[in-house]
């Protein structure tokens, strides 16, 4: 079974700690992870923006950066989404514009091998108890395309709830869009910070002091909307919860 | 000038010159009873909408049905509305064409200047707002009154309605019962002295209000949820009782319909009766469904006209992902699910359509030449939630996705667009990106916590992300190469 882990762009320039702990975790679980170099980004913002033809080199270069993987892991539902949605949208776009079958082609011979982190963990590992130690209060954000595009379902929660000393607690309107969305964060910047201010009400009021997520866009949007407001609430990617033991234990990265 | 239009500084009872959606969307977000307000009643139907639909087992498989008897229609649109016309006209109606807004009011004045009258009472209609039927009537010195409860308010407010169903969702018990103490005086009978914001006196205060129009109208003007083809049957379905009123007591009956809403047989009829009222109104039936055909000698009207409206449908129709928009059946289930509307309000839109489903059909129906037009299909973080709940499944982030490509082929936003061909180079050459994610690394210190320019969109509520020491790909090549 080869494995490729898919960065993405936002956690190998922004949350690198995301991407090394998805690799550790793997690694603990037995599986050989490789990082393709030839990855950079899926194309969702320029995609979401408008710009479907600016996508179709990042399509041809993501089809080919994970070209004879079995499986190409993402710890970012809305990366995933991207590809297992709109690859073969922009594909069959081309196509009708009589620009041939390659994109087609490529985003066919990709999307079935492209799975979210909890997708893998749970469906093609089988495991839920990943063997993780975390002895902190979590609430659980389920990011909108993870939720509604990819049905990740109860997945992360299951997983979560398995971490040893974790105590979850429910995020009421969980279901509900922080308000990052993309370009939709600037582009709507007023509407997107009172989603994320009744988003944040919601995740401070279950006493918890970590906000999960499984897609650092969002958190991104969150966190740093909590740092301006300098409320005690920390956002953390999934993987990095999953991937700290009692051995080695999460500590914040430099 | 009305409580409505002194937030938004725009002329009352118009649409036109509105500002782009995320200034008008900044304005309604900053107005704490307008969020209140709409959080109270988006939540609270939403949470019913969600209850009824879970009654029932097949609901899946009737969304199936609404959608593949849309599809099928409109793909035959053609042949459904010649067979339409054909059986209205055998059973004593007129059948009219409009192919625009304009043509449809001019024919529409001319019916009811052909009666003589100078006054029309209507039924809540969403065709006649889009083509704004109530101006053009005025011009021409007919008055027509609106007798549905929201649209009431709506009218009496000099008000624009703000949801498709609810069109005074804005509005809470104690504006009502302002705008009826108000102003229902100088529209006919005045509200009753003493009158409180109770629901029951505020209902009763329409109820006298409106029952003086019945029963002195001549004319009536509607729309129609749905027409059947294979008899020329409309049907109408609401909630009050006053549409019956307008549809039964006039000797002219008006009514102006989209050519989307026709379906081929009863048949098709009864899936959409179930999907419309729990998607809308959350109920497993609503209270009045009213059915005719043509005309019926000594029963309800002596005179029937039907107006089909284009209106950009046909053009809408034309465009492959764009036309499912054309399956919307007006449930609004999309706006009262919607985070974005429930913090923009439906005034923001700039459109009768106001919500998801506004956002893909206002731009199909005007073109995307205007600001509001052009900013529409951006209203939205792509959440997914509309298409969740949409009846006949259409899937409104798809069509925004599309809308939006249509935005920036007609130009776009420079910065934008130098923006998005610079990402393009760096993220085609892995070198660059990781040449410029090593420059942010090594400079970090200096990043500011607010940005001038259009960054500030994000740093005004928003930290920046601390950029990490050392991009992934860096750890990578130290720790496993």
């Amino acid at each position: 079974m080869r494995v490729a882990l898919f960065a993405t762009c936002v956690n190998d320039a922004l949350f690198p700690a995301t991407a090394v702990a998805t690799v550790r975790l793997l690694e603990r679980l037995g599986v050989t992870v490789e990082f393709p170099a030839g990855q950079t980004c899926c194309g969702q913002p320029q995609y979401n923006t408008g710009y479907r033809r600016a996508c179709e080199p990042l399509v041809r270069r993501t089809a080919k950066a994970f070209a004879g993987y079995d499986h190409v892991v993402t710890p970012s539902g809305s990366c995933v989404a991207m590809v297992r949605d709109n690859y073969p949208r922009i594909g069959a776009r081309a196509a009708a514009d009589g620009r041939g079958t390659e994109l087609a082609d490529l985003a066919t011979g990709l999307v079935p091998r492209v799975v979210e982190l909890t997708e893998f963990l749970t469906d093609v590992l089988g495991v839920e108890d990943v063997g993780a130690y975390f002895p902190h209060t979590v609430t659980y954000h389920p990011s909108c395309h993870g939720l509604r595009l990819l049905g990740l379902g109860e997945r992360p929660r299951r997983l979560l709830g398995a971490v040893e000393g974790l105590e979850l607690v429910e995020l009421p309107g969980a279901e509900e869009c922080c308000g990052f969305g993309g370009t939709f964060a600037v582009k709507n910047a007023a509407v997107s910070a009172a989603m994320a201010e009744d988003k944040l009400a919601n995740a401070l009021g279950t006493g918890a002091r970590v906000l999960c997520g499984a897609d650092n866009s969002c958190l991104l949007h969150l966190g740093g909307t909590l740092r301006r407001t300098g409320a005690p609430l920390r956002p953390l990617h999934l993987a990095e919860i999953l991937a700290s033991t009692e051995e080695h234990p999460w500590r914040p990265s430099a | 000038m009305s409580a409505r239009s002194e937030r938004t500084g725009n002329p009352a009872g118009t649409f036109l010159g509105m500002p782009a959606f995320p200034q008008a969307a900044a304005g309604a977000v900053r107005d704490e009873r307008l969020r209140a307000n709409l959080r109270h009643a988006t939540r609270t139907i939403r949470d019913k909408r969600a209850r009824a639909v879970a009654e029932l087992a097949d609901w899946a498989e009737l969304r199936t049905a609404g959608k593949a008897i849309k599809d099928h229609t409109l793909r035959h649109l053609d042949r459904y509305l010649v067979q339409l016309e054909e059986n209205v006209t055998a059973a004593g109606g007129t059948v009219h064409w409009a192919a625009d807004a304009e043509e449809a009011n001019r024919i529409v004045a001319g019916l009811v200047r052909a009666t003589g009258r100078t006054e029309v009472v209507k039924v809540k209609s969403m065709a006649t707002q889009e083509i704004e039927l109530n101006e053009a009537l005025a011009a021409e010195g007919i008055t027509a009154y609106e007798t549905d409860l929201a649209e009431l308010i709506v009218q009496l407010g000099e008000d624009r309605p703000s949801h498709i169903l609810v069109p005074a969702i804005h509005r809470n018990r104690a504006e009502i019962r302002e705008i009826f103490a108000d102003r229902m005086a100088s529209w006919g009978r005045p509200a009753p002295e003493g009158l409180t914001d109770s629901p029951a006196e505020l209902a009763e205060a329409a109820r006298l209000h409106l029952r003086e129009k019945f029963l002195r109208a001549e004319v009536a003007v509607s729309g129609a949820n749905f027409m059947v083809a294979e008899t020329g049957t409309l049907v109408v379905v609401e909630s009050e009782g006053n549409g019956r009123m307008c549809l039964t007591l006039p000797r002219t009956l008006i009514s102006v319909v989209g050519i989307e809403k026709v379906v081929p047989t009863w048949r098709d009829l009864e899936v959409f009766l179930q999907l419309l009222p729990r998607s809308s109104t959350a109920e497993r039936m609503n209270p009045y469904t009213s059915l005719w055909t043509g005309t019926t000698e000594g029963d309800g009207p002596s005179e029937f006209h039907l107006v089909l409206l284009d209106n950009g449908r046909t053009a809408a129709l034309a465009d492959r992902i764009g036309r499912q928009a054309l399956r919307c059946i007006r449930c609004s289930a999309c706006l009262n699910v919607c985070p974005v509307y429930e913090r923009a309000g439906g005034h923001a839109y700039g459109s009768v359509y106001p919500g998801p489903i506004g956002a893909v059909l206002s731009p199909q129906l005007r073109g995307t030449a205007s600001a509001v037009d052009a900013s529409l299909p951006y209203a939205s973080s792509l959440c997914g939630a509309c298409y969740e709940v949409c009846p006949v499944a259409i899937d409104i982030p798809e069509v925004l996705v599309h809308l939006r490509e249509r935005v920036v082929e007609q130009g776009g936003h420079p910065l934008e667009r130098a923006a998005m061909a610079a990402a393009g180079f760096v993220l085609d050459h892995p070198a660059a990106l990781t040449a410029a994610e090593r420059l942010a690394g090594r400079t970090r210190a200096l990043h500011p916590r607010r940005l001038p320019g259009p960054g500030r969109a994000w740093t005004d509520t928003r930290d920046l992300p601390e950029v990490p020491a050392e991009p992934f790909r860096d750890w990578w090549r130290r720790n496993r190469t």
